[in-house]
């Protein structure tokens, strides 16, 4: 599944999340492929989901995807929390 | 894998705004020669205007800019406050230890971030550069 990864520049923190979620990815089995971009970018881009810090997860609020909000972006049991369901989810629903 | 210097590393710093902070962090990039003054300013826009989400964990900032905006070499200071600040965030607030990151392009930097994420995600050597006295024992436990 494809994955776009968010933050202010598109260059620190949304990289740190891309490779997290992906590494959470493989554990359970799941290929992720994604991007990290900045805000201005994600907007419309075409994703079956995006994550984000909290702070900028609520700027992400109009988009058609679902958009996972991290709060610590160090705790890998935080981010494996909240995005394995929707990992799971997306898992089902595709061929 | 972070080739920390005593240079990069500033212990029990007075700052009293975010931006302080930032301009501390940023200066000894500069010092450094890693990256140009404008990289500070970037640094400093960036959280004015896509706000406090550079604090990515309790007591954690990670300033930063983009390469194009005045990085010489890829490289990474740490600023522990001596009182914390208050950056804005609504969960991982106050600030306590400040990263400023500068990479060359998108990629060469990912194995810098990940070096980072793990020193800094790691509650034992977290606890250390919260502590230490000393700047050589910061460096030992990151490289």
């Amino acid at each position: 599944m494809n994955i776009v990864a968010v933050c202010g520049m598109g260059f620190g923190t949304s990289l740190m999340l891309l490779m997290e979620v992906q590494a959470i990815g493989k554990k359970h089995g799941f290929t992720i492929n994604g991007e990290a971009v900045d805000l201005g970018s994600a907007k419309g881009k075409t994703c079956d989901f995006m994550v984000a810090s909290s702070e900028i997860a609520a700027e992400l609020s109009d988009e058609a995807v679902e958009v996972v909000a991290i709060n610590n972006l160090l705790d890998k049991d935080e981010i494996e929390r909240k995005v394995m369901p929707v990992i799971e989810k997306l898992a089902k629903g595709v061929k | 894998m972070l080739a920390l210097t005593e240079k990069v590393i500033s212990l029990d710093v007075e700052a009293t705004t975010p931006e302080e902070a930032i301009r501390i962090a940023g200066a000894l990039l500069v010092a450094d020669n890693k990256v140009e003054e404008r990289y500070v300013e970037a640094m400093v826009k960036g959280l004015k205007d896509v706000g406090p989400y550079i604090v990515i964990a309790p007591l954690i900032a990670v300033p930063h800019a983009r390469p194009e905006q005045g990085v010489i070499q890829q490289g990474v200071s740490i600023v522990r406050l001596k009182n914390p600040v208050v950056f804005g965030h609504p969960t991982n607030d106050p600030v306590q230890i400040v990263c400023a990151l500068c990479g060359t392009d998108s990629t060469t930097h990912i194995g810098m971030l990940q070096s980072l994420a793990a020193i800094l995600g790691n509650k034992e050597k977290l606890k250390t550069i919260l502590t230490t006295d000393s700047k050589e024992e910061i460096i030992s436990i990151t490289k």
